[in-house]
């Protein structure tokens, strides 16, 4: 296990290396620039700009001096953002978007094992169909169609919420937002939790434990439920990146200022540094997540053996 | 009949058992079927529909400004903030999605099908390699990849798009079927094949790939709203379909800001595409039990 453990710790840092040089050559092809938009700029000026940037150098020379400042920790100056660095901009957005991230996981799993479990307890019952609809739905739902709704009905008409903004520490301006970036995730551990707890449910040792007398309560939180689980935490990996893509999304809808909406606006604004700067981060977060997520899931499942 | 087109009839009769017997289950199952009428019923709505409007998608009508649906006017759906036709609009926005949609799923089934059909065939040190670049696109969430191809063109060409879309949904699809293949390559008729010395190329396009077009459709229905997301997602945060261009997604995001005063420029499009998606999704699961009966 251990050595599995660091075997898949060490494969980590070859694929993030991989990433970062595949997005930066290919953003680099791009046609376009970032100073491209700014047409009253003359040519020289805009040459003195990029050498400035160090944008005038070859290409392998700019890779080489960007993997140098990554190890630093120095992601380079963002091109559109003018006075900041990249750094500067990702570490005031992140800690919003992942409070956003992480309240939206752990709500899917608080509602959604629930849920899951009494759909499964009443299986074909109206109780089971109602909760596996709805599943459908919050599924199909994409969070730019909920969102709005969410605002509209929540925070317009019936005003309980505030429709967007962001204040530090004021948990009703998250409601939202978590509950749109949740729905998703909540509707397919439901359903996840549903399909693995029926399937436990018909198991041996599901039948000796009710045979020996336990009492159901027993049976299904003990016995049932923990090898029922063990999908839903290999899900917690894909989650993480689903709720990280999700958050580019709500971060618009609700005008939160998370770093989400960087990875958009770098985009737009062909701000090389910026786009790779959050590549970098939420690369590494996601590989990472996924990583805990499978250590994890050899941890609780006895019959997982590595060698 | 001649002994030709007796050695042409025969393989074909066998399969066509097989479809007869999807399609009867297909047929049985009330969500799959509704679904696929609402699918298509949106789909002919979408390419005939605008041609009954008297307005053109990128029309101002000044003297309708935001009016709201089944307003004394002709625009059936009512007007955005410039005044143009809602209907219109929307149904433009569908057709895109829908193209974009089906020919995203086109360009991911072929390299997903060639990819995993060659790396599980091939099998050993090219698998091995094969496999671990799918693994490191899988391990970045499928949207940056396409937010940095679609930094790649200029913006607002949908073909660009819906390539650059197709081109990260391959990956589920090259592991489904290079799983598929690995279990293929041990069987008799492979090995019979490789005996009468038929080459690899000939192997995979006449005996692995026939072999695993059940999962591939399968797949295929589920990726077709997956698709239609992504390029919605992708209007919606402005990378997508450009002004006066008009998609689900760059509809929806217009009509969320314009909610407090214009709702239904919001929930005209997000009905339509949570419609198309609910359907489809029903579509591939109705698709799943009917070809796939061993998994129910």
């Amino acid at each position: 296990m251990l050595s599995y453990a660091l075997r898949r710790i060490a494969g980590v840092i070859p694929t993030l290396f991989i990433i970062i040089t595949l997005s930066f050559f290919v953003i680099r092809i791009a046609p376009g620039g970032p100073f491209d938009d700014e047409q009253t700029l003359p040519p020289e000026i805009k040459a003195n700009l990029e050498a400035a940037y160090g944008l005038d150098k070859p290409l392998l020379e700019q890779y080489g001096r960007y993997l140098a400042g990554l190890v630093e920790g120095d992601f380079g100056p963002s091109f559109k953002f003018k006075d900041f660095s990249v750094t500067e901009l990702i570490a005031q957005g992140l800690p919003v978007s992942l409070m956003l991230g992480l309240s939206a996981v752990l709500l899917a799993l608080l509602v959604g094992i629930p849920l899951g479990t009494l759909a499964a307890l009443r299986q074909n019952s109206p109780t089971d169909y109602g909760i596996m609809s709805v599943a459908v739905l919050g599924i199909a739902l994409p969070g730019f169609v909920t969102g709005p709704l969410f605002a509209l009905v929540f925070g317009l008409h019936l005003r309980w919420f505030p429709v967007a903004g962001w204040e530090a520490g004021e948990l009703r301006y998250l409601v939202l937002p978590v509950v749109t970036l949740a729905l998703p995730v909540i509707a397919y551990i439901a359903r996840l939790t549903r399909g693995s707890l029926l399937e436990v449910l018909r198991t041996n040792h599901v039948r000796t434990a009710r045979a020996k007398g336990l009492p159901e309560r027993r049976v299904i939180l003990k016995h049932a439920l923990r090898p029922a689980l063990l999908p839903v935490v290999s899900y917690l990996g894909p989650a993480t990146a689903f709720v990280i893509t999700g958050s580019l999304v709500v971060e618009t809808v609700f005008g939160l200022p998370g770093s989400g909406r960087y990875l958009v606006q770098g985009a737009i604004n062909r701000d090389y540094t910026l786009v790779m700067g959050m590549i970098v981060v939420y690369g590494s977060l996601t590989l990472t997540l996924n990583l805990i997520a499978d250590l994890l899931y050899g941890w609780l499942d006895p019959r997982v053996r590595y060698d | 009949m001649t002994d030709q087109a007796m050695a042409a009839a025969l393989p074909q009769g066998a399969a066509r058992g097989f479809w007869a017997d999807a399609w009867r289950r297909l047929r049985r199952n009330k969500a799959a079927m509704v679904a696929a009428s609402l699918i298509l019923l949106i789909a002919l709505l979408a390419f005939i529909g605008p041609s009954f409007s008297p307005h053109s998608f990128d029309a101002i009508d000044w003297d309708n400004m935001a009016v709201p649906p089944g307003g004394p006017n002709d625009h059936w759906l009512g007007t955005d903030r410039l005044g143009r036709d809602l209907f219109v609009r929307t149904l433009a926005g569908v057709q895109i999605s829908l193209q974009i949609g089906l020919l995203a799923t086109l360009v991911s089934l072929c390299i997903g099908v060639a990819f995993g059909a060659t790396a599980g065939y091939l099998g050993g040190k090219i698998d091995n390699i094969m496999m671990r670049f799918v693994d490191i696109l899988y391990s970045l969430p499928y949207i940056f990849i396409v937010i940095i191809l679609s930094t790649l063109f200029e913006r607002g060409n949908i073909y660009v798009l819906f390539l650059a879309i197709g081109a990260v949904g391959w990956l589920t699809m090259a592991r489904i079927v290079r799983g598929q293949t690995l279990s293929l390559k041990r069987k008799e008729f492979i090995e019979a094949a490789l005996a009468s010395g038929v080459g690899t190329p000939g192997i995979l396009a006449r005996h692995i790939v026939p072999n695993v077009v059940g999962p591939v459709i399968i797949y295929a229905t589920l990726t077709i709203p997956q698709m239609i997301l992504f390029e919605s997602f992708l209007s919606f945060l402005g990378l997508g379909v450009q002004e006066p261009q008009a998609s689900l997604g760059s509809l929806i995001n217009e009509g969320a800001q314009e909610m407090e005063s214009a709702v239904w420029m919001l929930l005209v499009p997000a009905g339509f595409l949570v419609t198309l998606l609910t359907c489809f999704n029903f579509l591939g699961d109705g698709l799943r039990d009917a070809l796939d009966p061993r998994d129910r």
